[in-house]
């Protein structure tokens, strides 16, 4: 049997809470909500506590945090259409530089496995790329307008410097850089409404999406000349549906994540509940299967927005919701 | 400014609820059901004129469903004219009035009736992106457009 307990709640965030992320090193959890406050979580002797609240760095809700590559930053996304960098030099967390520029709400920001370069979106259709100087400078290297609506979610392939991006155009984009700028090379079609999140696997050959359709889709990467026939163009990857799980959840599909060891995927869902997918033992690369291993149908009290694998520790999961709690699970096999 | 439809058709205000005796009874367990979100949303005031959105039929008993125990809420609403550009703020002003009244265990999901308006997928889709409407109620110009809506008038 496998199943999912429950550790511990976090309170302390008055207002939803969108988005929970582990530091690299996992001993950290950082979190940030409507109530414009980042909290940032770790053990005393065992015992969960907030560490820090970090205040004032933004006017309006915190929609997303993401920690740079090395754990020594921070980066949030903001409605008041900035992002801020903070820096956790000497163990405390101030706020370092402010990226301006998107017209509205950011909605995503993430760093590249590198850590020299950062992608941020927006409800202004537009995704953004930065380039990290030595000199902890932040420039402004390419905006990119191929998405028609909202774009939802930014995320850095795992060692390459790939981005993907999604939105409320119902498209997942994938972008590499050209010829000293940044060109848009996929586009994938499949989902019949709003994407709200996507994710790669360890190898980076796979990517899963999530969304207001309430299915999920795994695209495979098929690179110019692979052995399956797939036509590609030039010297670009090209990705296909190879899965899609539908049935499974009752409301939109808010967040998705790989577990780094296991490869189980788990879900976060308007409908309250956490699910979590392992990949059947007779899965084939180009018609993989999933199976749904647990379901939390009450794991909050409201729409859950999203869900963080410790990245070290493979059985430890934390999760988020609009009821302001953070929970923190274990998985029991 | 000139109304979208200056000359809307004025529909009858139904009764007031009748009071049971149960309803009073404290060891009768009240759920919340149609009638009750009905009367929570009937007296919302449309966007341009001095009536509500019952007087107006954007509203009405039967499309309003209640699920007490799966905690689902759908409503759909119905713009006076197929153009109506006050679409999404109507159907924002419902949201809002059950956001605030209602227990949040309740998923409302606010529509606008089939084929009673031109961008009825792209209203319908902008209602129910929980983030775009988190956002919309935080700019305050809007929050006080929805705010005179859910003002009940005195008469």
């Amino acid at each position: 049997m496998f199943r999912l307990e429950e550790i511990t709640t976090f309170t302390g965030h008055n207002e939803a809470v969108w988005c929970v992320a582990w530091s690299p090193s996992g001993s950290l959890l950082a979190s940030c909500s409507g109530d414009k406050t980042i909290r940032i979580w770790g053990k005393e002797d065992e015992k969960w506590v907030c560490k820090t609240v970090l205040t004032d760095g933004h006017s309006r809700t915190i929609r997303y945090i993401s920690w740079s590559p090395c754990g020594q930053y921070l980066a949030s996304a903001s409605f008041d259409a900035t992002v801020v960098i903070w820096s956790r030099k000497d163990g405390v967390f101030e706020s370092i530089a402010t990226l301006e520029g998107h017209e509205n709400e950011v909605k995503a920001v993430n760093w590249s496995s590198s850590g020299s370069l950062i992608a941020t979106c927006s409800r202004d259709k537009s995704v953004w790329i930065w380039e990290v100087t030595e000199d902890e400078e932040y420039e402004c290297a390419s905006v990119m307008s191929s998405h028609s609506q909202d774009v939802k979610h930014v995320t850095w392939h795992p060692h390459k410097e790939i981005l993907a991006s999604c939105s409320y155009d119902d498209t997942i984009k994938l972008y590499k850089e050209d010829n000293d700028d940044w060109t848009c090379f996929d586009t994938l079609t499949s989902h019949d409404s709003t994407v709200w999140k996507i994710c790669f696997d360890q190898s980076g050959s796979r990517l899963a999406s999530c969304g207001d359709d309430q299915t999920v889709k795994i695209w495979q990467e098929y690179v110019p000349g692979n052995e399956e026939g797939v036509l590609t163009k030039g010297n670009d990857s090209v990705w296909k549906c190879v899965c899609t799980l539908s049935g499974y959840h009752e409301r939109s599909i808010y967040d998705i994540c790989w577990n780094v060891e296991t490869g189980h995927l788990v879900t976060a869902c308007g409908d309250d509940a956490i699910r979590i997918f392992a990949e059947d033992s007779c899965s084939s690369k180009n018609e993989p299967k999933f199976n749904l291993v647990t379901t939390v149908t009450h794991a909050h009290a409201q729409d859950v927005n999203a869900v963080a694998w410790n990245p070290k520790i493979p059985t430890l999961l934390a999760s988020c919701s609009d009821d302001t709690t953070i929970k923190l699970w274990r998985i029991i096999e | 400014m000139s109304l979208d439809n200056a000359n809307p058709v004025v529909f009858q205000k139904t009764t007031e609820r009748e009071i049971l005796p149960e309803d009073e009874d404290n060891d009768v367990l009240d759920e919340i059901d149609d009638r009750e979100v009905y009367d929570l949303i009937r007296s919302i005031n449309d966007p341009e004129h001095p009536l509500t959105l019952e007087e107006l039929n954007v509203v009405d008993h039967a499309n309003v469903h209640v699920d007490n125990k799966k905690n689902k809420i759908s409503i759909s609403f119905t713009p006076t004219i197929p153009h109506c550009s006050m679409a999404t703020l109507i159907g924002l002003s419902i949201r809002v009035k059950l956001l605030r009244a209602l227990p949040p265990r309740f998923k409302v999901d606010v529509q606008i009736s089939p084929g009673s308006h031109a961008s009825e997928e792209a209203v319908n889709k902008q209602l129910a992106d929980k983030e775009r409407v988190a956002a919309a109620l935080e700019n305050s110009h809007l929050l006080k457009v929805v705010n005179e809506c859910l003002t009940i008038r005195e008469k």
